[in-house]
């Protein structure tokens, strides 16, 4: 004869759940289901919690409010457009570094530039073609330098001669009065392109307009 | 035919959405795991509710839950190319839907507000109510909103441990397993929380008809008592 094993109403209300569950081993299942047969108070134990299992489970139990979908299918569209999103973490480094490398190629292009374009200032132009060994003067904190006979230095003082090579090794510029000459003369050897002071002067102009 | 011997059984056969789109689900995945970002909601869209009753369970704030239901869902299609076939595509939404919550919820509240929610004693027994008089709702009581607002009452008013159990194993359909990872607990803990938040919500809809909650429903007298 073999002795059924039997269960109290506390064992029963600790296992219940997992008897819901499907998930207490064959003898104890058939411990309790002998418990619900003479026991009114935990088959009603019973009976309520697998009535709030079913209950809950059910689909009409998930509700959202209203416009939750149309909200989340937006917010979705525009996350799955956004840049990125769907590119993994090391392509998305390319970005940046494209960027970088982009801007010093720029900056470069246009040091390269910059040295080939002509000066708009006549005030900036080189003296690199007005004979070394001319005789110039430069004059108090000025930091042109002049032919004797320019008109510019007439009543000023501290002045000082130099050669032209000399002034421009210590960073002078020429007159744009009395080295007109020369600073002409070295636009019209650089070649037909080469535009007069005048017309330098009158595009700056109309770009000001 | 299926046959079913258990709750659990029955839950899957009878609720799980899975059942209805699992078809076409795999190809929509591999779609979007491919680049097809535009095919993202009609992949999500029939577990939405679900992630948004898993973000509310914890967060128990519409506002915020609907915040992380959507950030959830963003996160998800960044990773969808880390979603292994082997793992069901609804848990792997819900755990990150469930990560995400927990993320907002530790940013927003302080430890010491944490350490009292979990001090609250678990480990007695609970012991259910005896009712004389108590009848089973059926399902078809779902259709009426009044009802599904007094299940929901009752379940917000329980302990954010119990409710965030019962939420992610009888809601969601994750299994004990599932739910501890998800929470971050032992599956002991799991079990233990799953048996006080049933008895709890039993006794609370027990007390309901006794207060009237359900006196209008179309019930026949006598038929389960509990």
């Amino acid at each position: 004869m073999v002795n059924e094993r039997t269960v109290n109403c506390e064992t029963v209300w600790r296992e219940i759940s997992n008897y819901v569950d499907g998930e207490v081993e064959a003898g104890l299942r058939a411990a309790m289901d002998a418990h619900f047969r003479s026991c009114k108070r935990c088959a009603s134990v019973l009976a309520g919690t697998q009535n709030v299992v079913r209950l809950y489970s059910d689909e009409r139990m998930l509700e959202a409010p209203a416009g939750f979908s149309h909200r989340l299918e937006k917010r979705l569209a525009a996350g799955s457009r956004a840049p990125g999103r769907k590119w993994s973490t090391w392509a998305a480094w390319l970005v940046p570094v494209a960027a970088l490398l982009l801007l010093a190629v720029g900056l470069r292009w246009a040091s390269v530039e910059q040295g080939a374009h002509r000066l708009l200032s006549p005030h900036a132009q080189p003296g690199d073609k007005i004979p070394p060994d001319l005789q110039v003067v430069v004059a108090g904190d000025s930091k042109v330098f002049h032919l004797a006979s320019c008109g510019l230095i007439e009543g000023k003082t501290n002045l000082r001669a130099m050669t032209a090579k000399e002034a421009i090794a210590a960073g002078f510029v020429p007159c744009v009065k009395c080295m007109r000459k020369y600073l002409e003369s070295a636009r019209r050897r650089a070649g037909p392109e080469t535009e007069t002071e005048a017309e330098v002067v009158e595009e700056m102009e109309q770009r000001g307009r | 035919m299926v046959v079913v011997h258990t709750m659990a059984e029955l839950k899957v056969v009878a609720n799980n959405p899975e059942h209805a789109g699992s078809a076409r689900e795999p190809a929509l995945i591999a779609q979007v795991q491919r680049g097809q970002n535009e095919l993202f909601y009609e992949l999500v869209r029939p577990y939405e509710r679900r992630v948004y009753a898993a973000a509310l369970a914890i967060l128990r704030n519409e506002s915020d839950a609907e915040d992380v239901a959507q950030e959830a869902m963003l996160k998800a299609l960044a990773h969808i190319r880390q979603f292994r076939a082997e793992a069901r595509f609804s848990t792997w939404l819900i755990q990150i839907t469930v990560n995400e919550a927990l993320m907002r919820r530790r940013r927003e509240r302080t430890a010491m507000m944490e350490a009292i929610d979990d001090r609250r004693d678990e480990e007695s027994e609970y012991t259910p109510r005896d009712f004389a008089d108590w009848r089973e709702i059926p399902s078809e009581a779902l259709e009426r909103k009044e009802v599904r607002q007094k299940l929901a009452e009752a379940l917000a008013s329980l302990d954010r441990k119990y409710r965030e159990v019962f939420v992610l194993r009888d809601m969601e359909q994750l299994n004990i397993q599932e739910t501890a990872e998800a929470l971050g607990i032992s599956v002991a803990s799991v079990k233990t929380r799953l048996l006080r938040a049933r008895l709890m919500l039993r006794d609370l809809l027990a007390g309901g008809w006794e207060q009237g909650w359900f006196s209008r429903l179309p019930f026949e007298k006598g038929t389960k008592p509990w």
